[in-house]
């Protein structure tokens, strides 16, 4: 007599509250005893509606709501948006502001970086990498705060250039930063890149070949890693990236711990493109100096009539700009951040949908996980740099 | 194609009558179509030699309810071989049925979704038309320009029932739109005070 016993999968939910689900990501995972069958991400409980609250809002009022985004990387953020009205407006950036836009873009992109490499590694069972790479983070928020007055929510960067200069010392701290870092970078590569733990989780782990990577949306170091060497900072220069010189790290087998190598060599590339910013700046005005879009200083309006009425017309109506739609995107760190803005010739957007790289990756979950086992859930969901942020806006 | 015109020229002899309008501005290239021929045209960018409009970026709507054609459609292309953008554009009204593009871009299964959640458009052959960013049990579509910002329910922790409760918005100050807008003609409620008053005269 032949027994039969009827097997049914089994049903996991992975987080809300999962410390390796990255925020409040639900996975709920269908299980052929560990082989993971299928995956359905459940997300939107960060949602804030951020897309609605910005269409009430001035245009410099919409900013904050930037930082809130990916908090991890707030100014690429703000840059997206900052150049999607300058484009509308037609103004011109002031060359100090476009170097400054740049240096905290790319200290955004070590940010996030650090914190992506660095708790992937601890979703694979390595403690100490976060531990001494986000010691670095908290150098580099301090950059953040004595810039923008806030370690995180910057709400630095305005249409037409940037709020305030740096204030004095501070270029010679993040220079001081960069000529550390890179020592920084080998300590935690010489905790990782050869580590026989770390690679035998991510090495031939959630391989996206070129043609996927493409068809699912893509961007960023996703694609890269893929060995599409594509990034708008190169292809689509915006700022003054077209006077910088440097390289852009591209994978070869599309796996996560190619995602890792590359992440690791953009870090040193965002360093030499600081350090390359901090040799070409020069002294100038660090917003557009059209006073019906950027307000004046403060001693100004103690003094002239003109300057007392923008400030408060600013700060009351706000800028109004003309009827036009526009989609300009940006490389944040995670990948292709965009802006899609419709104005109406009002104070206010129209419409402006924020196009997020992390929900184009997350999307793709079910189709990367598909067949491996459980353990690897993490490990995937590491290296796809979600931040739940912008993934739900 | 090279450059923005020569793509223009292509894509106004190839597909003809199925495009309704082309324009160039800020470096990307914008297309009218409508909603019959939003299969072929996305067909023709995808796989033609001459556009390899590979990516979908982004799908979104914007609502002018004050329009018949309520909807209007948006379609964001990147082609990585000639570096170029391109936006597709078409209008629909309020109830009307729109073809999934999943099959041809598999990306743009959640982008539908969000659509559905947040517009209330609805797609045909979608494999999964379900909300997304919305809460489970979530009614209206709040990006619609006739949702109000503050909702219509809110949630919180009911010590009695012991379980989280959902119950009408009460605010201890209405959210206030100040109308800054026509600082000659004085604000509107102003005005609305001085026409009411006009009538009692």
């Amino acid at each position: 007599m032949v027994m039969t016993k009827k097997i049914k999968n089994l049903n996991l939910n992975f987080g809300p509250q999962h410390p390796a689900a990255h925020g409040v990501l639900r996975l709920i995972l269908e299980l052929d005893g560990e082989i993971v069958e299928k995956a359905d991400p459940h997300i939107g409980l960060l949602h804030r509606g951020t897309e609605k609250l910005i269409e009430n809002k001035t245009y410099m009022q919409a900013v904050p709501y930037f930082d809130r985004l990916d908090y991890v990387a707030p100014m690429n953020q703000e840059h997206a948006f900052a150049l999607a009205i300058e484009k509308i407006l037609k103004i011109d950036v002031p060359i100090r502001a476009q170097y400054i836009r740049v240096i905290f873009c790319e200290i955004g992109r070590i940010l996030s970086h650090i914190l992506n490499v660095t708790t992937q590694a601890m979703d694979v069972g390595a403690l100490t990498p976060t531990l001494w790479g986000f010691e670095e983070r908290e150098k580099l928020m301090g950059f953040y705060e004595r810039v923008s007055g806030s370690r995180l929510h910057a709400n630095y960067f305005r249409a037409g250039g940037v709020h305030q200069d740096l204030p004095q010392g501070l270029d010679d701290d993040i220079a001081k930063f960069c000529s550390d870092f890179p020592k920084i970078i080998n300590d935690l590569e010489s905790l990782l890149t050869d580590n026989r733990i770390f690679k035998q989780r991510n090495v031939d782990i959630g391989i996206v070949s070129k043609q996927d990577a493409l068809d699912y949306s893509f961007s960023g170091v996703m694609l890269r890693g893929s060995g599409v060497p594509w990034d708008l900072r190169k292809s689509q220069p915006y700022d003054c990236y077209k006077n910088l010189d440097f390289k852009i790290p591209v994978g070869k087998n599309g796996d996560c711990y190619d995602r890792y190598l590359c992440r690791i060599e953009e870090m040193k590339e965002s360093v030499s493109i600081i350090n390359q910013c901090l040799s070409k700046i020069e002294k100038g005005p660090i917003k557009s100096l059209d006073g019906k879009i950027s307000p004046p200083p403060k001693k100004e309006i103690k003094q002239s009539m003109e300057a007392l009425i923008h400030h408060f017309k600013l700060f009351t109506e706000g800028y109004r700009v003309p009827k036009d739609e526009i989609y300009t995107s940006v490389e944040a760190p995670k990948g292709e951040f965009g802006v899609y803005l419709i104005s109406d010739g009002s104070s206010k957007p129209y419409k402006c949908k924020i196009r997020a790289p992390g929900f184009s990756h997350l999307q793709s979950m079910d189709y990367l996980i598909k067949g491996h086992m459980l353990a690897d859930v993490p490990a995937v969901l590491g290296s796809l740099d979600i931040v739940f942020g912008e993934v739900d806006r | 194609m090279k450059n923005l015109e020569d793509l223009e020229k292509k894509i106004n002899s190839e597909l003809t009558t199925k495009i309704k309008k082309t324009e160039i501005k800020h470096d990307q290239i914008y297309l009218e179509t409508d909603k019959d021929n939003l299969v072929d045209v996305c067909l023709f960018l995808k796989t033609n030699k001459d556009t390899k409009f590979r990516q979908l970026i982004d799908i979104t709507v914007v609502d002018y309810p004050e329009r018949n054609q309520r909807f209007d459609l948006v379609y964001l292309f990147l082609s990585h071989e000639f570096n170029q953008r391109l936006v597709l554009k078409y209008s629909i009204s309020e109830n009307e049925l729109i073809t999934s593009l999943t099959g041809i871009f598999p990306s743009s299964n959640w982008m539908e979704r969000e659509v559905f959640d947040m517009y209330g458009v609805s797609f045909k052959d979608h494999p999964d038309l379900r909300r997304i960013l919305t809460d489970y049990g979530f009614e209206g579509h709040p990006l619609r320009k006739d949702f109000p910002l503050t909702g219509h329910s809110e949630v919180r922790y009911s010590e009695d029932a012991k379980k989280v409760i959902s119950e009408p918005v009460k605010l201890e100050q209405n959210f206030r739109n100040f109308d800054y807008e026509s600082p000659w003609e004085g604000t509107k409620y102003i005005k609305d005070e001085i026409d009411g008053n006009d009538k009692k005269n």
